[in-house]
């Protein structure tokens, strides 16, 4: 073993896969699309999902070309409308909201908290099934026509003003949302009734208190979305009037209906990925996460404070000075729990035995670039700055540091941390390590030019530009192309992993948590009996002690 | 690293000789019935909580207008048939009683009892539904439906319109009286979201009824039922509330 | 420099010669919503370096190779308490000062030039005091306070002046305001900044500042012939609002003499002040809002006046508000020489009066 690094693999001459696991259970495609293993489904929706992933990021690239000069010439504003329309939909419903939940909270929170599956394996594959419909009806969407009102739908733009396929996209938002409240509502019975024996909420790893608190927006905050996409396409249907100013309806309901979800969404986006960090900065500094409880709650007080703060989308729409004051104070306490978190994980790293594994250096790269992300949240959710600074492409940026810096991060660093565990053999280190660098660098070259577009007033949407801000957007555009292939390279290296990468073991990063204590690939009833927690979370002095004995046993 | 084959083989073996009588509607993955049944419930539980907040914004954009536009709103309820919607009432709160007296008989094994519960539930829920069938069609009758044909002849000129004419309504400035329209609005959207849920529960009930004839409900795995129980009360709930906001509204 | 092709050397040069950070500040808002950006930017760098500081430090002080065991540590309740309460502190300061700067930008100082603007699909329609009409462009001096009332007849869209760090939507169905006041003259950018359609990047504009000796001149050049309050006159002759709203003592109506800015009784209760939103509101809800002592007799105007001839109507009520005329005769009005003391429709031409008021009222 060398000294900078804390992968143990078995011997590779004698190593094998096991044999039984949940990939070589049962075969054919109709043991796939009918099974209600968790692990199975986490799987189906790691393919789907990098499917719309790739679709989204196309989308994205169109954008980025189009934008390369002044004028409206790759394509025609609507078309550039459309473009931009479904790749906020595709990137936020079939993307963002699932990623992390959908596959690793999947295929993890069963096997973390020491259970054979999750609560309700059936509705778990419905869940599937209702993302799948929304996705496929998506694309129906983008193939017959597109559609331009951007992923808000704001009336009466969507219900008066646009011809195009408004129906069939929130009805594709409207399946999608039941698959999350599923999840969601799945997440939260599991962790509540499946865990083992002695496994207390304080022994829970933060991977599952952040699946909790985004499960509790997902099932309290999406069914408000639904009725406003369903008072949306009754409007555009037979034409009741609860928006539509000719008639006495008021269209800032519709903004206040719309955000009190969409608010809450950015957090069911981002705390699952905080939960894949708590973990991988412990498991590659060998050291419990700093300050356990604070890092814990402060997920929770995420969640909470994040029910309150949807007005801050509504500032210059002429909601109430007051209600802008408490609001925007509102804003204010919901960052504070996000910094305590980046302090407390750069507080675990003291005093511990550092790594730099590929999941670290995408955590790393996490860490600084929901930094910059949070803190030009905070631009926006202060009432002043936020006049002259939104709608612009300063918070195009700032969500998509957030979004993509932040969450896509917190992804990719779990899909390689985990990626031993859901597969049985390991990525290449040093390609993935490079993917990891590249994927920094062309983040920061795309968005943080952004910055200072939106800083200088460049509008959001805009498909052409005043020629002034053509450098800052070329710098984006070049970004991009590097970004793109940073998310090209695990796509091609992971999957030749699958034949040809080294044999992981149970336990390659040494980790604590009850997933690795199984065989890689798992069971498909995940433990050969049920796990006893009798010791503490992060506890690697009783990892330690443990490895002990299994050496001295086998002496 | 042993081969794993042969140990979770012989676990297998070892957990059914050690164990004891599973029920076969235990699922794999729960350790005791009483889990299961735990762990279903909650689920259930949770979900009705989704559509609290699924009702809960009808709620708000209802109560918000209604403050907004009072007058039009009271002449526009006045045009809700109290009879009607009692009658619909007393079919739902019926109802709820033959389907607890239903999660009653599945847990004493009853299993005549429980279809005939179930038939009866299902019959009760029908006759709602024909009933707001009734009261939608002469909303249509009288053009009270928001469209390009909404009418406001009932409200410009209440003596013309026998139902606004019973309540004493006076006629209404025009500006006002366009804002029924937003009240038909909500009173669809509302009402219509809440018979799609019936019309579920209905779907969920002639299911049910085929599978409790084969006795499926009646040998001690009760789960089901109570929580489409659960639902069904539910639903009847939100009508509970939907009555007096829809109908009711400032009556003498 | 022959390596590089002359295209790209231009655009290089262009833009090396182009570059800033932050765009012009033309208003007196601009410096103190800078400051407030630059604070913040500050703390932001501070707090990006401190936290780049310690994982690049604790990661060189304990990688694997110099530090092979790690220390198990609890936490620290005395540190956690720190960066809870070191940041707190900071967002409660830029929340103050945000909120200062935001409660600036939205009350208009009480002696402030007014200019009414439409936005539609897919321009701005700016309709000044004294008839000049503008579309996709706003001509403003320099040392007075603007207030723009904003309305949308059809989408939410959104002005923007980046120049002036000002923003406001233009919702459908209610006025919504903001005010500046430019300082450096110039020709800057006007934006629709919230999704409109398809033709939202195309809903772009001039904001030019001009001395205020140049906006008189200005103001002469495009003079329309009748100011917004005489096209509102007219209206409110033509739509035969003094039949009712007159001062005979026998009225149907409230006299609208004075009403601007008045707290009103209502006869449901409760008092309103009569600003632009009210008054709009009363011309196309007046059931909703009867004054005291008076029936509820006055039909809608829903349907029949455009947005435009809402703004004029407003603009007309609110000249018959003695002050008010004083103060936009100080402002606007004088510049116009048909307007100076003689009875305003009086020196219009006949043909003048039918085409202003024909665009007011939807046909």
């Amino acid at each position: 073993m060398s000294t900078n690094t804390i992968i143990s693999l078995p011997d590779q001459s004698t190593a094998r896969v096991p044999k039984v696991n949940y990939l070589s259970k049962e075969n054919g495609i109709l043991s796939w699309l009918l099974t209600g293993d968790h692990k199975r489904i986490a799987i189906l929706y790691l393919i789907s999902l990098s499917f719309f992933f790739f679709i989204g990021g196309a989308l994205a690239g169109l954008i980025r070309l189009e934008l390369l000069t002044p004028q409206a010439d790759l394509m025609a504003t609507d078309t550039y409308n459309k473009v931009f329309t479904m790749h906020g939909v595709i990137m936020i419903f079939f993307f963002l909201v699932p990623s992390v939940p959908a596959t690793l909270g999947n295929f993890l929170i069963p096997l973390m908290i020491g259970a054979k599956d999750l609560a309700l394996p059936k509705i778990n594959l419905l869940s599937w099934y209702l993302y799948m419909a929304g996705g496929i009806l998506a694309l129906y969407t983008m193939v017959t026509g597109g559609v331009d009102t951007g992923w808000t739908f704001t009336t009466p733009l969507s219900t008066h003003y646009v011809n195009t396929n408004v129906l069939t996209t929130g009805l594709a938002a409207f399946i999608a949302g039941f698959s999350s409240i599923f999840t969601g509502l799945n997440f939260i019975v599991t962790i509540h009734k499946m865990r083992a024996p002695g496994m207390t909420w304080f022994k829970l790893p933060l991977f599952v208190w952040a699946h909790y608190a985004a499960s509790v927006l997902m099932v309290l905050a999406t069914p408000v979305v639904a009725i406003a996409i369903v008072l949306v396409a009754l409007e555009r249907t037979i034409g009741i009037g609860v928006f539509d100013p000719t008639k006495g309806g008021d269209p800032l309901l519709f903004q206040h209906l719309f955000w009190f979800y969409s608010h809450p969404a950015v957090y069911i986006m981002i705390l699952p990925g905080m939960g894949v960090i708590s973990e991988v900065i412990s498991t590659f500094s060998r050291k419990r996460v700093f300050g356990y409880t604070a890092v814990a709650f402060s997920s929770v007080a995420i969640a909470v404070f994040g029910f309150f703060v949807w007005a801050h989308h509504m500032f210059i729409m002429g909601i109430s000075n007051y209600a802008v004051i408490v609001f925007s104070l509102l804003t204010m306490l919901v960052a504070v729990p996000s910094a305590i978190k980046i302090f407390n994980w750069a507080f675990t790293l003291y005093k511990g035995s550092i790594t730099f594994e590929t999941p670290m250096l995408y955590a790393f790269g996490f860490m600084g670039l929901f930094t910059i992300g949070g803190l030009t949240g905070v631009f926006l959710g202060v009432s002043g700055t936020d006049i002259h600074l939104t709608e612009t492409y300063f918070i195009v940026a700032h969500f998509h540091f957030v979004m993509v810096g932040g969450m896509l991060m917190a992804f990719l660093a779990g899909i390689h941390f985990w990626w031993p565990k859901m597969t049985g053999r390991m990525y290449p280190e040093k390609i993935s390590q490079m993917a990891a660098v590249v994927t920094f660098i062309g983040f920061n070259f795309t968005f943080f030019p952004q910055f200072i577009l939106g800083t200088l007033g460049m509008p959001r949407r805009y498909a052409s530009y005043p020629p002034e801000f053509q450098i800052l957007n070329v710098f984006s555009t070049a970004g991009a192309s590097i970004l793109g292939v940073g998310y090209l390279l695990p796509v091609l290296y992971l999957v030749w992993s699958l034949k040809y990468g080294a044999v992981a073991g149970d336990n390659p990063w040494q980790a604590t948590g009850l997933e690795w204590q199984t065989q890689s690939p798992p069971l498909t009833e995940n433990f050969l009996k049920t796990p006893i927690m009798d010791h503490d979370v992060y506890d690697y002095e009783w990892l330690e002690a443990q490895k002990e004995k299994e050496v001295a046993s086998a002496g | 690293m042993p081969d794993s084959h042969a140990i979770a083989e012989s676990a297998h073996e070892t957990a059914h000789q050690a164990g004891h009588e599973h029920p076969s509607y235990l699922r794999h993955h729960f350790e005791s019935v009483e889990q299961q049944a735990d762990a279903t419930n909650f689920a259930m539980w949770l979900f009705l909580l989704t559509e609290v907040m699924f009702f809960g914004g009808l709620f708000t954009a209802y109560l918000i207008y209604r403050n907004w536009y009072y007058p039009a709103f009271v002449a526009a309820s006045h045009q809700l048939s109290i009879p009607l919607g009692g009658f619909n009432t007393l079919l739902l709160i019926t109802s709820s009683f033959t389907m607890a007296m239903g999660v009653w008989c599945a847990e004493m094994k009853k299993k005549s009892g429980l279809v005939l519960c179930l038939v009866l539930t299902l019959i009760l829920g029908l006759g709602f539904l024909g009933v707001k069938t009734i009261e939608y069609s002469e909303k249509f009758e009288k053009h009270h439906v928001p469209s390009y044909h909404y009418s406001l002849n009932s409200f410009l000129n209440p003596d013309s319109d026998e139902a606004a004419k019973a309540s004493g309504d006076k006629p209404m400035a025009l500006d006002m009286a366009r804002h029924t329209e937003v009240y038909f609005s909500l009173y669809f959207a509302m009402t219509g979201m809440h018979a799609l849920h019936m019309i579920i529960g209905i779907a969920i009930l002639g299911f049910m009824i085929f599978r409790a004839q084969a006795g499926a409900y009646t040998s001690g795995h009760v789960t089901f039922v109570e929580n489409f129980g659960l639902y069904w009360h539910f639903v009847d709930i939100v009508w509970i509330f939907l009555f007096p906001l829809l109908y009711l509204i400032s009556r003498h | 420099m022959n390596h590089i092709s002359p295209t790209l050397w231009q655009f290089l040069v262009k833009w090396m010669t182009n570059f800033a950070l932050f765009p012009p500040e033309a208003s007196k808002i601009a410096p103190q919503m800078d400051a407030l950006y630059f604070f913040m930017v500050l703390v932001s760098l501070i707090g990006l370096t401190v936290v780049i500081l310690l994982v690049t430090s604790f990661s060189i002080l304990y990688s694997k190779g110099r530090h092979p065991v790690a220390e198990q540590i609890e936490g620290s309740t005395l540190l956690e308490a720190t960066w809870t309460i070191i940041p707190l502190g900071l967002f409660l300061v830029m929340f103050v000062w945000g909120a200062l700067i935001y409660f600036r930008v939205f009350t208009p100082p009480a002696n402030a030039m007014n200019i009414y603007v439409v936005g539609k699909q897919w321009m701005w329609k700016a309709e000044h005091p004294g008839g000049q009409h503008e579309i996709n462009s706003l001509h403003v001096p320099t040392g007075r306070a603007v207030q723009l009332t904003l309305i949308s007849q059809d989408v939410f869209h959104s002005f923007s002046i980046p120049a002036f760090r000002v923003k406001r939507e233009a919702i459908p169905g209610r006025y919504t305001t903001v005010w500046f006041e430019a300082t450096t003259p110039g020709t800057y950018h006007l934006f629709c900044t919230q999704y409109c359609g398809t033709e939202h990047s195309h809903m772009i504009g001039d904001i030019v500042v001009l001395t205020p000796e140049d906006y008189k001149k200005w103001l002469a050049e495009s003079t329309s012939g009748a100011s917004l309050a005489q096209n509102g006159e007219r209206l409110f002759a033509s739509l035969s609002c003094s039949a009712c709203h007159n001062t005979r003592p026998d009225a149907r109506g409230p006299s609208l003499a004075n009403v601007y800015g008045a707290k009103l009784p209502l006869s449901s209760g409760g008092t309103v002040t009569a600003d632009d939103a009210y008054l709009r509101e009363a011309i196309l809800n007046p059931s909703q809002h009867i004054t005291q002592g008076y029936a509820p007799i006055m039909p809608t105007y829903q349907g029949q006046l455009s947005e435009e001839g809402v703004i004029a109507l407003v603009e007309y009520i609110k000249n018959l508000n003695s002050d008010y005329r004083i103060q936009q005769t100080l402002n606007t009005t004088e510049l116009l020489p048909e307007s100076e003391g003689k009875a305003p429709a009086a020196t219009q031409t006949p043909a003048a009066k039918g085409s202003a008021s024909q665009g007011m009222v939807k046909q």
